[in-house]
């Protein structure tokens, strides 16, 4: 078994080569991803080791980007198109909904559209406006579309080059403030198929539900209920849409109680309908209802303000312990 | 400046000092502007069979377009957008198109797709609402036409990123133009708004991509006129981009053709982008859900029903001494075509309810999966009354 360590940025970079390498119809398009190498550097050296027809410094145009990677998928290209910041998607919307969402059904199967699309995505890197979104549900909301988040180097390393395999349009989330700390990668094998949601801590208490950097939350939430005697299982659902409700709902029948938490708005969100599904397939397993932690219905306020909106360990733990008072 | 007047004027095209494109005087005569003598040795190279079939191509679609509008009338379609006076852009550019390039329509491009090899019924499912897509554009009898696109301006990206394609595959520029293959995209003067049409033109020039970009500007976009949409002519757009670009008579199909031929040459061999506007009239409503007399007066329209490409193209053809015959063929052609589809029309299957869940995902998806078996057993609940 071959591990390394590396930071999850460097991992996405190694995956992205790996799948460059491993099909010639592969190509990267994005703003400023070829010599400056992306500004969170997930794509440095690969303009200069595949050249700029694979690597695509385009003009600044989301929409221009996903759209033209949808003729050039016409065109048996398979790209994968970097939008620099979660806020930056929403020029892009139509195409990616209207069009290379709808595509394949439009087309009644002739076409199949294996187009990637990377969004970094979410807070706690203290930034502007526009740059600390959590816009998952925009694109869970639309058939056609698959919707995953790695949370580990591990992950993004598998899961980017597992997503550029597919026959179906994904929308990458990578949660940007993952992309420093580092974790092992096996370079050998993939640990789980792409749409797969993993218990990654045991615990028998209540099970906690989280997506991307939620994950990293849950677990220090974990590591502090357990000095309190409360014992916590932890679920990285990894794929947003489909939902994988296996691991998820074998947690939930054990521990009889669950919390998700996520940063984006709680209202119409991927913790709504995680929570509603749980409630209705194991109603008799809860003690107590699904409860949720998110981030505020508010826009996401200004850098400083950002603890507040965030859910944090403590803002979980409370739901903990509302969770084990019923 | 030039003076085109304002909102719902009829002089925007000929008031205007824009260079325009014309072969055929309105009543048929063969009057070449000065713009067009670059393009005459392209319309001398016409045969006699070519040009009739300019016309007879003409013919067909204005009946078979008639006959689509009557049988959405009569319940038949959800929707018809007729295509009535633009019949001289679209053939000509069709015919313009090498068989090794592909087609990127908007959705009243109905002469473009039969000339390609489409069938007309295919277009039909799409209106009468059996279909999403109507054809399959890789299957080689649909001479890589790919399907509508009613969202307006966004296939102008779809080809823009088509022709890099062809370009990063080496299919383009080689200089042998039976060999390169290039890229026809139709919109319109509404479209023309959209900033995805813009973004397609800063792709496709950045690129090099070859691609034609062909403008319909058929002066109304529903019931705003294309003065709204631009205060210059819409063939100024290009150059901001760099994208030699000419405007046409999009009622004189011998222009449409020439031009279309030889940017889209000059586009395969590797010159990056061309455009063209073709200046021409939507003689009919946007759609059968429409009504022209809310917002153009019959002025106007009787203007423009004397520049009528049908009768443009007759009259030189008669010129030319083409036969009663042939004239008595073609319509006979287009009757027959006519009914043709109103009969296969009627006969059109409903679709199967599995089609709500086929294709969504090329591959397998369990939400799918559990909706459609979830569907299943409550049909099969109501027993054999279901």
């Amino acid at each position: 078994m071959t591990i390394e360590t590396m930071p999850f940025s460097k991992a996405l970079n190694a995956g992205l080569r790996k799948a460059m390498q491993d099909d010639p119809r592969v190509l990267l398009m994005g703003e400023d991803i070829g010599a400056l190498g992306g500004v969170f550097r997930v794509t440095e050296h690969l303009k200069s080791e595949f050249g700029d027809k694979r690597v695509l410094d385009t003009p600044l145009a989301e929409s221009g980007i996903v759209g033209s990677a949808i003729g050039l998928a016409m065109a048996g290209f398979r790209p994968v198109c970097e939008i620099q910041f979660d806020g930056f998607v929403f020029p892009a919307f139509d195409q990616i909904t209207s069009q290379l969402a709808k595509i394949t059904n439009r087309h009644e199967g002739a076409l199949s559209m294996p187009i990637v699309i990377r969004i970094p995505y979410g807070g706690h890197i203290g930034a502007v406006e526009h740059h600390q979104e959590s816009p998952e549900a925009y694109f869970t909301h639309t058939p056609g579309l698959r919707v995953v988040s790695p949370s580990t180097p591990n992950d993004a390393y598998w899961m980017i080059q597992e997503a550029i395999a597919s026959n179906d349009p994904v929308i990458f989330l990578e949660p940007k403030s993952r992309y420093w700390p580092k974790g092992e990668v096996d370079l050998d094998a993939s640990a789980l198929p792409l749409h797969s949601s993993r218990i990654v801590r045991r615990g028998s208490d209540v099970t906690l539900v989280g997506h991307g950097a939620m994950v990293t939350t849950l677990l220090q939430a974990a590591a502090l209920a357990e000095a309190e005697g409360t014992s916590c299982e932890v679920v990285d659902v990894r794929s947003l849409s489909p939902v994988d409700y296996g691991p998820i709902l074998d947690s939930v029948r054990s521990t009889g109680r669950m919390v998700y938490a996520q940063e984006a708005p709680g209202f119409t969100s991927l913790g709504s309908e995680i929570s509603a599904t749980v409630m209705e397939r194991a109603f008799y397993a809860l003690e107590a209802p699904v409860l949720r932690v998110s981030g505020f219905d508010t826009p996401f306020p200004p850098a400083k303000l950002e603890g507040v909106y965030l859910p944090d360990a403590d803002r979980i733990l409370e739901a903990v312990d509302r969770s084990l008072a019923y | 400046m030039t003076g085109h007047a304002g909102v719902g004027s009829v002089g925007f095209v000929t008031s205007t000092d824009t260079p325009l494109v014309r072969v055929l005087a309105e009543d048929g005569t063969f009057a070449p502007t000065d713009a067009a003598q670059r393009y005459l040795p392209l319309i001398d190279a016409l045969t006699d069979a070519e040009l009739e079939q300019f016309y007879r191509d003409m013919v067909v679609i204005r009946a078979i377009d008639a006959q689509a509008t009557n049988l959405q009338r009569q319940g038949q379609l959800a929707l018809w957008p007729p295509s009535r006076g633009q019949e001289a852009a679209q053939v000509g550019s069709a015919h313009a198109a090498r068989r090794q390039d592909t087609i990127f329509p908007s959705y009243r491009e109905h002469v473009v797709t039969r000339i390609r090899g489409v069938d007309p019924l295919d277009i039909i499912r799409v209106m009468r609402g059996t279909s999403h897509g109507g054809w399959d554009p890789t299957d080689p009898k649909n001479g890589n036409t790919r399907i509508y696109t009613l969202v307006l301006g966004s296939q102008t990206l779809h080809a823009a990123g088509f022709g890099m394609g062809l370009a990063f595959d080496g299919k383009t520029g080689s200089g042998d133009p039976e060999r390169d293959e290039a890229v026809v995209v139709y919109y319109g003067d509404g479209a023309s708004s959209q900033g995805d049409v813009h973004e397609a033109m800063v792709f496709a020039a950045s690129y090099d991509a070859p691609v034609l970009f062909f403008l319909q500007n058929n002066h109304w976009a529903i019931s705003v006129p294309v003065a709204t949409q631009s205060k210059v002519p819409l063939v100024g757009r290009g150059a901001g981009y760099g994208i030699p670009s000419e405007r046409v008579d999009g009622n004189d199909v011998l222009a449409s053709f020439a031009v279309s031929r030889m940017l889209l040459d000059e586009a395969r061999a590797g010159l990056g982008p061309r455009a063209i506007e073709a200046v021409t009239y939507r003689m009919g409503a946007h759609t059968t859900s429409d009504d022209p007399t809310k917002y153009r007066g019959s002025d106007e329209e009787q203007l423009w029903a004397q520049r009528d490409p049908i009768a443009r193209m007759r009259a030189y053809l008669l010129g030319r001494g083409a036969s009663d015959a042939f004239f008595a063929d073609v319509d006979t052609e287009g009757a027959d075509a006519a009914e043709d589809l109103r009969s296969r029309t009627v006969a059109l299957p409903a679709p199967t309810r599995a089609k709500v869940f086929d294709h969504v995902y090329s591959e397998p998806h369990p939400l799918i999966d559990e909706q459609r078996a979830w569907l299943d057993q409550y049909e099969a609940s109501f027993g054999e009354n279901a």
